[in-house]
């Protein structure tokens, strides 16, 4: 998937007539970010694969909880390999792509992501043999990637880079578990109004995370400005006995808010977490 | 004959009048609107908050001038009718849409508009945003020029002469919004608190919860004749109506604590915390569930 040749595409989409574009019609999908990640791939579309869960209007454009769910057991023979995320009319619609591996357990990934304007959500997997299928779901929210990050953005930047694991109920060994990884980290968009400047603040967010259990790899993501402040992802692993979550996340900073050819190294921050079904 | 006589008066006078926004006279010299408890939207033009002024010997301070231009103007007309003192200060008690947006009827020479030290910042953040929104939604059409920043800022607190009436100015730390700005009158023992006071109407948090419980608290112990709350009547029994307000964030705080232990999420926290208080309040379903969004966001970093 070609992220990064994700701006020849905006401009094709900055150039369609606005009158030709409701929120609901799907030509952005259509004429832009289909060929742009799955250029003649053929795609069915379908929740039998991964279904999408998203409110149907955003309490707070900023924060908007949205969860895939795997229908499918990973195995080595069959298993979901990568889910890409995209909201069609965000500036920049790209959400992140989220990798799994049979060690994952299921293929289950939940979010929280900044919306911008009434807008198609879609989640689109890759199976292990290459097949795609999509899944989507409808938003109606408007300002999410220009509302400036919460009143208590101080507290946020004293925290900066600190990371929570948090496990959801029991760990069984050879048993998927829930795990909730939190970093606290602004993820400035690129498009916010800086409060005390009054200018518009240049984006820094989360770009990488890698998880992994006893150094083999559960989830690995890459994500963009759409997630929320303070990146919350709930994800799958099996722990086939004690040992240690750890997760890496980098985070980057660029010079424009649509683009990413011209883009920082930031910072690499570590968290562990031990074990023991 | 009669009816071409008066539409020949009509068009001498050149222009309609402006209507004059219907006040009360709360306590010597405080005069409120009451707003109606409604959601924001182009049939009431986002004229939803309590507005008014209060009148010294020298000067008139308006506090909070509207949600749009032209309940800025109708508010103006208020003033002008009820007394011949100019206006010297237009108080701005936070940022919100339904309390600033009248501004502009009040820019003139001798007028200073006064907020939070945080209120200019907060106004230039959501710029964009706000000016976007009002078309859309209020159907008002507003522009940068209608976003009027304080030209005296409170940092703590700030005395206002009026001409023989002080009026107290606090800034508050992060609460309903984190530029929060309450009036009091020590004349008539009067504390104009706007939004950080919502009775009937349910209280919308756009701040912090843990910050506008510990004002709560504080506020609860001074004693006060009469209150103005940013949406609801007027309060005489002090701290009595405030206390609905206290369980309802109160009841916030702890169910969304005891969700977060339970290791519930943020989807489910909205669906499931302080539905109890669903019948308590007006417009809950309109912000009860962003209250809670907000509301877990802040509260799942603590240790």
């Amino acid at each position: 998937m070609k992220y990064s040749k994700l701006w020849p595409a905006l401009f094709i989409t900055a150039l369609l007539p606005m009158a030709a574009m409701a929120a609901e019609d799907e030509n952005i999908w259509n004429k832009v970010l289909k060929a742009e990640f799955f250029a003649g791939q053929a795609i069915a579309e379908s929740d039998q694969v991964i279904e999408l869960e998203a409110p149907v209007r955003a309490e707070d454009p900023s924060l908007v909880p949205v969860k895939v769910s795997s229908k499918i057991k990973q195995t080595p023979e069959q298993y979901i390999k990568k889910i890409l995320v995209l909201v069609d009319n965000n500036p920049y619609p790209y959400v992140g792509e989220f990798e799994f591996s049979p060690d994952s357990g299921k293929a289950d990934i939940a979010m929280r992501i900044r919306v911008n304007s009434n807008s198609w959500i879609r989640a689109i997997a890759q199976m292990n043999d290459g097949t795609l299928t999509m899944t989507k779901k409808f938003v109606k929210a408007s300002g999410g990637c220009s509302a400036p990050s919460g009143a208590n953005s101080e507290e946020a930047m004293a925290r900066l880079g600190k990371m929570k694991f948090k496990l959801d109920g029991e760990v069984k060994a050879g048993e998927p578990a829930l795990v909730q990884l939190m970093i606290s980290h602004p993820n400035i968009t690129g498009m916010q109004m800086d409060q005390v400047t009054r200018f518009v603040k240049k984006s820094h967010f989360v770009k990488q995370v890698k998880v992994s259990f006893n150094d083999k790899p559960i989830l690995t993501a890459k994500t963009d400005i759409a997630i929320s402040s303070d990146p919350n992802f709930r994800f799958y692993f099996v722990p086939e006995k004690a040992g240690e979550l750890k997760a890496e996340v980098s985070d980057t900073s660029c010079e424009t808010p649509t683009k990413r050819d011209v883009c920082t190294k930031g910072e690499t921050y570590t968290e562990t977490f031990k074990i023991q079904p | 004959m009669r009816v071409l006589l008066l539409f020949a008066l009509f068009m001498v006078s050149g222009q309609t009048p402006a209507t004059t926004l219907p006040v009360k006279e709360v306590t010597t010299g405080v005069y409120v609107h009451f707003g109606k408890h409604q959601f924001p939207d182009s049939k009431n033009h986002g004229e939803i908050a309590n507005l008014g002024f209060i009148v010294g010997q020298k000067c008139v301070a308006v506090i909070d001038s509207g949600g749009n231009p032209d309940q800025g103007l109708a508010l103006k007309q208020a003033v002008t009718e009820t007394t011949r003192t100019p206006i010297c200060y237009v108080i701005n008690t936070h940022v919100h849409p339904d309390h600033i947006y009248g501004n502009s009827a009040f820019k003139a020479a001798g007028v200073n508009f006064v907020g939070h030290h945080k209120l200019a910042a907060a106004m230039a953040a959501r710029g964009s945003y706000y000016l976007g929104k009002a078309a859309e939604q209020l159907e008002v059409k507003l522009s940068a020029a209608d976003l009027i920043a304080p030209d005296i800022e409170v940092k703590d607190s700030l005395k206002l002469d009026l001409g023989g009436r002080i009026l107290t100015l606090t800034a508050h730390p992060s609460a309903h919004t984190d530029n929060d700005l309450s009036v009091y009158d020590e004349k008539t023992q009067t504390l104009w608190l706007s939004d950080l006071l919502f009775t009937e109407h349910v209280p919308t948090l756009d701040g912090s919860l843990k910050g506008w419980l510990g004002e709560i608290d504080k506020l609860e112990k001074r004693s006060f004749r009469y209150v103005i709350p940013g949406h609801g009547e007027l309060v005489t029994d002090w701290p009595q109506s405030m206390q609905a307000q206290k369980h309802y964030l109160t009841l916030l705080l702890t169910e969304i604590r005891a969700a977060i232990k339970q290791g519930r999420h943020l989807e489910d926290a909205v669906q499931s915390v302080g539905y109890s208080e669903k019948n308590n309040w007006a417009l809950f379903d309109e912000y009860h569930r962003k209250n809670v969004t907000t509301a877990f966001a802040e509260l799942e970093w603590e240790d």
